[in-house]
């Protein structure tokens, strides 16, 4: 059990440290579509969704599961596809203009 | 020993936590930044593949639980998606707080779960019980948190720090509900109100944290809020003994602090000042600041604007959120194209934190086609103000406030825009009201800067068609 942890621990504390050397010197143009990034990449959570759903055995857990379900795939889906939006804008070519426009 | 399900897992979930590293790593250019995205998304779709997989071939989940599961997915999916296509570029920093809300729900509900799963008066391991609280208030307060953040982005919630009397002992008496609950569930047999009492505390404590912060200081707050989450879902992660959640969550933990750091830098604010202070508290110098500048300001017309560009040489834009709450950047983008054309230097001067997030007016002025060259930064538009004809200052108002360089005002010490550097200036803008941070701004009333009071969009539609005489 304490084997777990420790293990844990050290992927947590080193996962860290890879964060903030990946991470630093963004420059300000990016700076909201990496926070959206960010965002989406937290939407793992999603992954603790399925991993409760399957434990789940009474009406407060299942609604339980189901919420967290809803939750964590709103963050995903929708945290990659602003992302991705936002990001689009930055790579295509200057001389299409305004193809598809941005707003309505 | 493990079985080969649980070794191809692992594996699967180290693969795709390295997406996320390289994907975050590519996300550092303009150039590679799309594809780190698609990579980190890849990486994500794989890790829920896999555990998709685990979950069939264990076969323990009830159909119940597959229905709940897929519900909630599905009806997640649509919502995410349908929200994040059709939202105004405007109105981005709002949907990351609340993809950032309910990314700590799901974290919380995982502790919440895990807690009550156990069976009531049963005793638990500190490996156990201090993940699962650490999951829950950072899960609880970073939800009501980042829907309170949202809401004051969206202006749905007044952008004035909220605070009332007797804040201070509501936040004490909330903190020791939190320290006993927090005990009660680490000393004590598994109940569910002292868990109740947490969940409560921690949700409380993210509205208490929000509310006395200004709008001005939302996006760092928000940045805030987001390596809250990453966190929170580690801890889910040592809850069910995941790695790719702790691997994921410790990631978007450190990325989040580190934006944070520089988003605060950019203003000239430390992070503990704006969580404990909230924006301008305590300055009682902000009254009088405001009082102190006198409002003579020189009007001008579209017409006078129009012959003023029409002859410059140097013409440095300078955006802020009220050019994108107008929605005006099509029409910005033409006028810049009309002088572009004509021979006439263009260019746009961003403050870090113009718009409602760092990089957010770049993202607006991108949108509409600018070249990303024109597009300068702090230190690159200030060497250019001196040499500058025109400035025209389009809906910002902070950003370019002389005041900053002197102390003893809410916005003392933030780095501005040195607009008044330039040789005249231009300020398209509604009204004489004050910015976010409720300072009066003396460049108004400076002698070489003109106001053209009106909305951002029709007022460049009228200097457009005033320009186009001007010129050829």
């Amino acid at each position: 059990m304490s084997q777990q942890l420790f293990t844990n621990l050290a992927i947590f504390i080193l996962s860290l440290l890879v964060g903030f050397e990946v991470m630093s010197k963004i420059p300000a143009t990016l700076q909201t579509p990496m926070m959206s990034g960010a965002n989406a990449i937290h939407g793992v959570v999603v992954v603790g969704a399925f991993v409760i759903a399957a434990e789940a055995n009474n009406v407060a857990l299942y609604i339980l599961a189901f919420l967290c379900a809803f939750f964590a795939a709103v963050n995903v889906a929708g945290g990659y596809t602003l992302t991705d939006r936002m990001l689009h804008m930055f790579d295509r070519p200057k001389a299409s203009k305004n193809d598809d426009g941005g707003d309505k | 020993m493990m079985s080969t399900l649980q070794t191809a897992a692992s594996l699967v979930y180290l693969i795709s936590a390295i997406c996320y590293v390289l994907g975050v790593h590519l996300m550092r250019s303009p150039k590679s930044a799309r594809n780190g995205n698609l990579l980190s998304g890849a990486g994500m779709l794989l890790a829920v593949i896999m555990v998709t997989i685990e979950l069939i071939v264990q076969g323990k989940i009830t159909a119940m639980g597959w229905l709940v599961l897929i519900a909630g997915l599905v009806l997640g999916v649509l919502y995410g998606v349908i929200k994040a296509r059709r939202v105004e570029m405007t109105a981005v920093p709002q949907l990351v707080s609340l993809f950032n809300a309910v990314g700590g729900g799901a974290a919380a509900a995982i502790g919440i779960f895990d807690y009550f799963h156990m069976p009531t008066g049963s005793s638990l391991s500190l490996v156990f019980s201090i993940p699962v609280l650490l999951d829950i208030v950072i899960g609880g307060t970073t939800f009501s948190g980042s829907l309170i953040a949202m809401g004051k982005l969206a202006g749905k919630i007044s952008g004035k720090p909220i605070s009332f009397p007797g804040a201070r002992i509501c936040n004490f008496i909330v903190i020791i509900a939190m320290v006993v609950g927090a005990v009660l569930i680490i000393g004590f047999p598994v109940t569910p109100w002292y868990l109740g009492l947490v969940l409560l505390a921690s949700l409380i404590f993210g509205l208490l944290m929000t509310l006395p912060i200004g709008g001005a200081d939302m996006p760092v707050v928000v940045s805030l809020l987001n390596a809250f989450t990453g966190l929170a879902v580690a801890f889910a992660g040592f809850v069910i003994n995941n790695q790719v959640l702790i691997i994921a969550g410790a990631l978007v933990g450190a990325a989040g602090t580190i934006l944070t750091l520089q988003m605060a830098e950019a203003m000239h604010r430390s992070v503990a000042n704006i969580i404990v202070g909230g924006f301008g508290a305590g300055a009682t110098g902000k009254g009088a600041a405001a009082s102190d500048v006198p409002v003579n300001v020189t009007e001008t017309t579209a017409d006078d604007i129009g012959l003023q560009l029409g002859y410059a040489h140097n013409v440095m834009i300078v955006p802020g959120y009220g050019l994108a709450a107008a929605q005006a950047q099509h029409e910005l983008a033409e006028l810049a194209k009309l002088l572009t054309d004509s021979g006439i230097n263009v260019n746009y001067a961003i403050h870090p934190v113009a718009g409602r997030m760092p990089g957010h007016m770049n993202v607006l002025l991108a949108d509409v086609n600018v070249p990303y060259d024109q597009m300068k930064q702090l230190e690159d538009a200030n060497s250019m103000f001196e040499d500058t004809d025109v400035s025209l200052v389009i809906g910002a108002n902070d950003v370019t406030n002389p005041l900053a360089r002197e102390s003893g005002n809410p916005i003392s010490g933030m780095p501005i825009l040195n607009v008044d550097q330039s040789k005249s200036v231009v300020v398209i803008k509604r009204s004489m009201s004050t910015g976010y941070a409720g300072v009066a701004n003396p460049l108004f009333s400076d002698d070489k800067t003109t106001m053209f009071f009106a909305d951002a969009k029709t007022g460049l539609q009228d200097i457009i068609a005033a320009t186009k005489q001007y010129l050829d």
